[in-house]
């Protein structure tokens, strides 16, 4: 019983991390209509910024505030200098090119940082905090779970109430009219970009204190579930990713702690089969096109 | 009416593809007497990749489906070869007949997981396609892992070594053998499957990736397309990772990473997508490219050495990824040092609309847009048509 309760509660804090990976997809999902394959990358390259500035000035927060903006930086680059390259509706060009900016932001890193694992010391204690005899959450993981719900609530609101959510939005579902109608959607497009890029990268710094640290392929892993909690999420639903990404979490996290941890990515391929088998598009995706 | 699709080959066609197949085999096998072992080794890498890049460029190219697991495939390919190479010789049977009813178990496994995954990918659009693909690739080491006692886990499986016919044994050295018999499995696999692009089928798969609906609309099967589209591929790459294991006799989860993955990804691309030709190129540089930076970056300290080895061809291959889809989209196999007479036409009068459209409509890239010109074969209205 105890080992279930402090399961769920790691599981909780890792699914908070891939859920707000999984929203970074979903965000350029909704504004470009692409899922992002170099997403990973660029949370990576942010997540070295920051393991850079930390080492350099010794704090944590600085590291923080420096993978956001890096973040954002890539994604502006990214969208701008090569995804523009390539026609808007071509999925498949869009899928190459993504592959073409991992490969070289990979070994760009690899060539700069060499292939071993720098670890990243989280700012409180990651052992877990005892509730009577029952080992609970770690103060870090209480951390990584309130950043998450902050950034969740804040898009939240910059989406519905503020005038710049609402072009983000209108600019996503009807392009054309919202150009009539005077919003910049190109614009939009790259801001839509930099969140998103953003919010990858604060999830890859979320993690690295919990696995080895960084490294050239540090977020491979992160980028494959993130993406299968943003599909059994249903691409175009926040909300969806945010429960996906908390069920996926719990479900990988006691698959690992009551069978082996080596079957959590086997057992993860089944789940995405699963779901997509029966709904091509994903749990909480919108009605699609009719086709014919 | 409902007019379905005719392939415009010919008989004939499938026989000068065979008559091609087998020249260019013949000359491979020639070669292999120029080589020094090493040499042959490389041709025999090359020649087992070249399986499943080709099978890669007809998945992509043809049929417009992207799949980020074709290691995945070639993995399982060779995992069946060599359990099924493993049992044989448990049971006494060695030589030709193993090699045979090996390469029949490889291309088995890899065919029904092939047969699987393209039941699921009929079903699939672009993107979820790649990432369950890339789920696929990922998973290829936790399995065999977890099923330790059938694959043995990291360390993989070894298989008995096949030494040359005693016939030949005066001839020819081992590594001569091993081309031989990649550049022989390479020949057969790639011609049939040129044969099935230039077939009925073939053209149905470019209908189906050029517009889905229409070729629906056409009595195309798309989703049966679609899945003998993934069963081929996945069938060429088992026989890549089949040879693969019969070169180096072990295989093992490492040489099978996301990493290779995407380097196939990279030689039907670079090569140009839905090229043969341009898969053979393709694979030929995406084993020697990293082999000469290896070579050329020797003489370095060695830590800087270790570094650039490793992630230089990396670089290179993800820029020359994103230049050849930002650019031609032909890659290697596309370029020509004449210039197109179409492509003259079109910059000489690019305002005045042509009397056959669909022909000058066409896009330079690699689609070849075959259902246009069989959907709006009824004469064109008077007033332009809407695109």
């Amino acid at each position: 019983m105890d080992q279930l309760i402090f399961l769920f509660a790691t599981g909780l804090s890792r699914g908070a991390v891939f859920a707000l990976f999984a929203l970074s997809l979903v965000l350029i999902w909704r504004a470009a209509r692409i899922i992002n394959f170099a997403q990973g990358a660029q949370a990576l390259v942010a997540a070295y910024v920051a393991f850079t500035v930390t080492t350099a000035s010794g704090s944590y927060w600085a590291g923080l505030i420096a993978a956001l903006i890096a973040g954002a930086l890539i994604g502006v680059a990214v969208e701008r200098g090569v995804m523009r390259l390539v026609p808007a509706h071509d999925h498949l060009a869009g899928i190459i090119v993504a592959i073409g900016i991992v490969m070289v932001l990979q070994s760009l890193l690899g060539i700069l940082f060499g292939p071993q694992y720098r670890p990243m010391q989280a700012p409180f204690d990651d052992s877990p905090l005892m509730i009577g005899e029952t080992p609970l959450l770690s103060p870090y993981d209480i951390f990584i779970v309130t950043i998450a719900a902050v950034t969740m609530a804040a898009l939240g609101l910059l989406f519905r109430f503020t005038s710049i959510g609402l072009q983000l939005r209108a600019a996503a579902f009807a392009p054309e009219v919202s150009r009539l109608l005077g919003v910049r959607v190109p614009s939009m497009v790259t801001i839509g970009w930099m969140l998103s890029s953003a919010v990858a990268s604060l999830a890859a710094f979320l993690l690295m204190p919990t696995e080895l640290g960084v490294n050239p392929h540090a977020t491979d892993m992160l980028l494959v579930y993130g993406f299968a909690v943003a599909v059994i999420g249903g691409l175009d639903s926040p909300l969806g990713a945010l429960v996906a990404g908390l069920t996926v979490g719990v479900v990988i996290t006691f698959v690992s702690g009551y069978i082996a941890a080596t079957l959590a990515p086997i057992g993860l391929l089944v789940l995405l089969l699963g779901v997509l088998l029966v709904r091509p598009a994903g749990i909480f995706s919108m009605r699609e096109v009719r086709s014919a | 009416m409902i007019r379905r699709v005719r392939p415009s080959t010919t008989k004939a066609g499938s026989g000068r593809i065979i008559l091609w197949g087998a020249a260019i085999t013949v000359i491979a096998l020639g070669a292999t007497f120029l080589l020094d072992p090493y040499r042959n080794f490389q041709l025999a890498t090359i020649a087992a990749t070249f399986c499943a890049v080709a099978g890669l460029t007809v998945l992509v190219g043809s049929s417009g489906q992207l799949s980020l697991g074709q290691a995945a495939m070639m993995a399982v390919g060779g995992y069946g070869y060599a359990l099924t190479a493993n049992a044989l010789t448990g049971v006494g049977v060695d030589g030709v007949a193993r090699f045979v009813l090996a390469m029949i178990g490889g291309i088995a496994a890899s065919g029904l997981l092939g047969l699987l995954l393209g039941l699921a990918a009929a079903r699939l659009r672009g993107p979820y396609l790649a990432g369950l693909t890339l789920a696929i690739t990922i998973a290829i080491a936790p399995v065999t892992t977890f099923f330790s006692g059938v694959f043995n886990g990291d360390a993989g499986l070894q298989i008995a070594n096949d030494s040359v016919p005693p016939i030949l044994a005066t001839l020819i050295a081992m590594e001569q053998w091993q081309a031989w018999i990649a550049i022989l499995v390479a020949g057969v696999v790639v011609t049939a499957l040129a044969s099935l692009s230039h077939s009925g089928i073939g053209l149905h798969m470019r209908a189906t990736r050029d517009d889905e609906t229409a070729a629906r609309l056409s009595g195309i099967r798309t989703g049966r397309i679609k899945v003998i589209a993934f069963l081929a591929s996945s069938v060429t790459a088992g026989a890549g990772g089949a040879v693969a294991c019969f070169i180096t006799q072990a295989v093992s989860p490492g040489a099978y990473t996301l990493a290779f993955s995407l380097m196939l990804v990279v030689a039907a691309v670079i090569g140009g997508l839905g090229s043969i030709s341009g898969a053979a190129l393709g694979s030929a540089l995406i084993v020697l490219l990293p082999w000469t930076v290896t070579l050329m970056t020797e003489a370095l300290p060695a830590e800087l050495a270790q570094r650039l080895s490793g992630n230089l061809p990396v670089l290179l291959f993800g820029l020359l990824l994103i230049l050849v889809m930002a650019t031609a989209r032909r890659g290697l196999a596309g370029i020509r040092f004449r210039p197109r007479p179409r492509r003259d036409r079109r910059a000489s009068s690019p305002r005045r609309p042509q009397p056959d459209s669909a022909a000058a409509d066409a896009p330079p890239a690699a689609s070849e847009p075959v259902l246009e010109l069989a959907v709006q074969s009824v004469p064109s209205a008077p007033h332009e048509r809407r695109k």
